[in-house]
């Protein structure tokens, strides 16, 4: 068999899809959900950044995963709540709301970097925390399953109950059923007494947790330090992710593994003699042809549905 | 009798200076069904959002069964027992039929979660109780509309409604619909609730009111028992005047062939054959009218015939040209005028101005534009002869069209549509939704053209305005033209029951 092949077939591939689809799954659940409410978050890439950052600040300084854990997580659910001031209390479009604030992340994060690590690249400077991985022990010697689960970090497991705390949410408390209401049709939802913007903004807050724990995996899982821009786009291929998926649990969560596929598959072809810079361009190629793919199928289901 | 609501002297004065309400009085008896009609624009919309707090009005007074009231939002209303189904529905497409129903008032379990199970049997005991059928697990988008009509009643009724609000329920409906939604509100009104009831169709009103209000000019100009009056009168209380329901006098010039359709089939994307070798022809100076129950393949055939959709099979020749593969333009220029069944979706664009929605057919023309720059001097010129030609009551020219009310919305569609030398008319319930008054004008354009000439096609689900318009009559039924009628004279809705039904048809 050709090793390249047998390299991609292997169980340190599937490790591997896993470990870099987690920073694709948490956006894309961010983005799902604030969709289903009709308010399409697409700051999730500013989100993730800014608790990326502040993930690693709040570690280095006081040497505590959990304080890391929140004030990551209240980073990025400040971020949202930004976003959401400006589009629902404000009624500003919430498209360019969200841009302002991804170019404002990516500008603080390097400026407040350059304070605490002197440093206006990587945090290495910094001795910042990772979140441990997990050990499975003697479920390490299933096979296949055991070398794909094995070592993997604790946020990787997160996002799979993420996937399925976003399935309860959506379908199983009120909450849900008043964010699908809401994004369906808000005059509906305001008919019966539902606060649109009250449901809306809880969505953004909710996708902004979820966008906090990819930003956090990123610098305290995937890597050990922040690095400038390090979110490299994630946050708008989960938009890609969550709508491949329709926003569904299952959907999005197998959009954000394909995407998961095609940068392990970039990650594994690096070593072969192509130029690095076309491998790094195929997860990007894959993101427009599969939004093209997706957008033309559901154009013809519309006129379908139209008949 | 005990009084459900009661209105004293309300005024309401919107923002821009419209008076909708002036000094409006009005008791709604309990356990009645109360119709309210007036042409578009007379103040029975305002009045019925003041009742349901959607609307402040500036002066007067509410009173809900005796008590004083002053509501700032629905929620209000609906805590005091006032359910409203506005004209388009308040669902959510996407969610199944319980969903909405316990929409904002779900069954929990452990406080967070959705309890499904209760959800079911809330539903379903207010299924039982009023006898309204509807699937609980089928999503909204999944239903007809009239399904849709009696969730939308239901999740008043589900909130404890006791005075049901009913804006124009029946512009949407088939006649089959219609009966069926009848019977449940006759039903609802036997369990001791009070119906408000908004429309514009005498007929209905006379079917099914207890109690007649008319409104004129923001004014109640009458409310009396509907056994009191009859449709001639309501009629002439709400547009001010005699309104003919006469048929409009014969043709008095048949020439040539100007449209001619020959074995035009037509399979849908699921391989539904939607219309079944369609033949039949239009002369100049005819109406020649469609009649046939909602669905049975008029809307295909219609955009079949204005190049909106492809034929499988089969001809259409306008002046003995082929259509076939024409583009919509090319079609246009050949002569061919079209009256959408949806105005709004097909005959304006709702947020440009009145004078844009007017040019759009000939916006390119010479005189409207030269060399590619549009020569608004002429435009406006051109608009407003046509707003005065065509009686259309905006602002201004440069109105967006969706500040109109529907009845001059459709009257924009019509002077352009009218104004374009047409050779043919297809027109497509052309007064659907329109109050009276519009009606007439509109009728009386469609019948001037035609004896200018024009070919018309008129397709409608009112019978009365086929009866009304036509030459002949062919009836559809599933696809097929299964009875032609060529003498309308005498005709009644019930000659052509049975084969729009299908069960009967002509040889």
């Amino acid at each position: 068999m050709n090793p390249l092949l047998k390299s991609i077939f292997s169980t340190s591939f599937l490790f591997s899809v896993l470990r870099v689809a987690t920073p694709i799954i948490f956006p894309a659940l961010g983005v799902a959900i604030s969709s289903l409410s009709g308010s399409t978050n697409i700051a999730l890439e500013g989100i993730m950044l800014v608790s990326a950052f502040t993930g690693v600040i709040v570690s280095a300084f006081t040497q505590n995963l959990w304080l890391s854990l929140i004030a990551g997580i209240s980073a990025g659910v400040l971020i949202a709540l930004i976003l959401g001031y400006f589009s629902l209390k404000l009624k500003a479009d919430i498209i360019l709301a969200a841009i302002a604030l991804n170019l404002f992340a990516s500008g603080i994060t390097v400026f407040l970097l350059y304070i605490f690590a002197h440093d206006k690249g990587v945090s290495s400077s910094l001795k910042s925390l990772v979140f441990p991985t997990i050990k499975l022990g003697l479920l390490s010697k299933i096979p296949i399953l055991g070398g794909i689960l094995d070592n993997q970090n604790i946020l990787v497991y997160i996002a799979f109950l993420s996937v399925i705390i976003y399935y309860v949410i959506v379908f199983h408390t009120p909450l849900g059923l008043k964010i699908r209401a809401v994004g369906l049709n808000p005059d509906a939802a305001s008919s019966v007494g539902i606060n649109v913007v009250r449901i809306k903004l809880y969505a953004l807050i909710l996708s902004g947790v979820f966008g906090a724990l990819g930003g956090l995996y990123l610098s305290m899982g995937y890597v050990s330090w922040f690095g400038r821009d390090m979110t490299a786009g994630r946050g708008f291929i989960a938009i890609a992710a969550s709508s491949i998926g329709g926003n569904m649990p299952l959907g999005t969560f197998l959009g954000s593994l394909l995407f998961g596929i095609v940068y392990a598959l970039a990650n594994f072809l690096a070593p072969i003699n192509i130029p690095s810079e076309i491998i790094q361009v195929i997860p990007y190629i894959v993101t427009v042809l599969v939004l093209t793919i997706y957008s033309a199928r559901s154009v013809k289901e519309k006129e379908v549905g139209e008949e | 009798m005990a009084i459900a609501i009661s209105l004293r002297d309300i005024v309401k004065v919107y923002p821009n200076g419209v008076v909708a309400n002036k000094k409006v009085n009005l008791d709604i008896e309990e356990k009645t069904i109360h119709a309210i009609v007036g042409e578009n624009g007379a103040g029975k919309s305002t009045l019925m959002k003041i009742i349901f707090g959607v609307e402040m009005p500036q002066e007067g007074e509410i009173y809900v069964k005796g008590k004083k009231v002053t509501f700032k939002t629905p929620m209000e209303a609906i805590k005091s027992g006032i359910g409203m189904v506005h004209q388009h529905l308040m669902l959510a497409e996407d969610l199944t039929v319980v969903e909405n129903l316990t929409l904002g008032i779900e069954p929990r379990k452990f406080k967070i979660f959705l309890d499904k199970k209760e959800m079911n049997n809330l539903a379903k005991k207010y299924i039982e109780k009023y006898k309204i059928e509807v699937p609980l697990e089928k999503k909204i988008k999944e239903l007809p509309i009239g399904l849709k009509q009696r969730v939308e009643i239901l999740k008043a009724l589900l909130r404890n409604a006791d005075i049901l609000i009913l804006d124009e329920p029946t512009a949407v409906l088939t006649p089959q619909e219609t009966e069926v939604l009848f019977k449940s509100l006759k039903e609802l009104k036997e369990q001791g609730k009070t119906i408000i009831f908004i429309s514009h169709k005498l007929k209905e009103v006379k079917e099914i009111a207890d109690k007649v209000t008319i409104m004129r000019d923001g004014k109640v100009i009458a409310t009396d028992d509907a056994s009191n009056l009859s449709e001639h009168d309501i009629a002439r209380l709400m547009v001010g005047r005699e309104v003919s329901f006469e048929r409009i006098e014969e043709s008095r010039h048949i020439g040539n062939v100007a449209l001619k359709v020959e074995n035009l089939s037509y399979f849908n994307r699921e391989k539904i054959q939607v219309l079944k070798n369609i033949n039949f022809e239009v002369r100049e100076g005819e109406i020649v009218g469609i009649a046939g129950v909602e669905g049975n393949g008029q809307t295909e055939l219609v955009e079949i015939l204005t190049g909106l959709r492809e034929a499988s099979s089969g001809a259409v020749y306008v002046l003995g040209q082929n259509i076939v593969n024409k583009s919509v333009r090319e079609i246009r220029e050949m002569g061919v005028s079209h009256i959408p069944e949806d105005r709004m979706k097909n005959g304006v664009a709702d947020k440009a101005k009145v004078k844009e929605n007017l040019i759009s057919d000939r916006y390119y023309k010479n005189n409207f534009s030269k060399m590619g720059i549009l020569n608004y001097e002429y435009i406006d010129g051109a608009s407003n002869e046509l707003v005065k030609r065509f009686n259309i009551l905006a602002p201004s020219i440069e109105a967006p069209v969706n500040a109109l009310s529907g009845g001059n919305i459709q009257k924009v569609v019509v002077a352009r549509e009218l104004s374009s030398n047409p050779k043919v008319i297809i027109a497509s319930q052309p007064v659907r939704g329109i109050d009276v008054g519009s009606e007439e004008l509109v009728h009386n354009f469609i019948k001037d053209a035609r004896d200018s000439g024009c070919a018309v096609l008129l397709v409608s689900a009112d019978l009365d305005e086929i009866l009304k318009l036509s030459t002949r009559i062919l009836v559809i039924y599933n696809g097929e033209i299964v009875k032609s009628f060529d003498k309308v004279e005498g005709l009644t809705g019930v000659d052509l029951g049975p084969y729009m039904l299908g069960l009967k048809r002509g040889e």
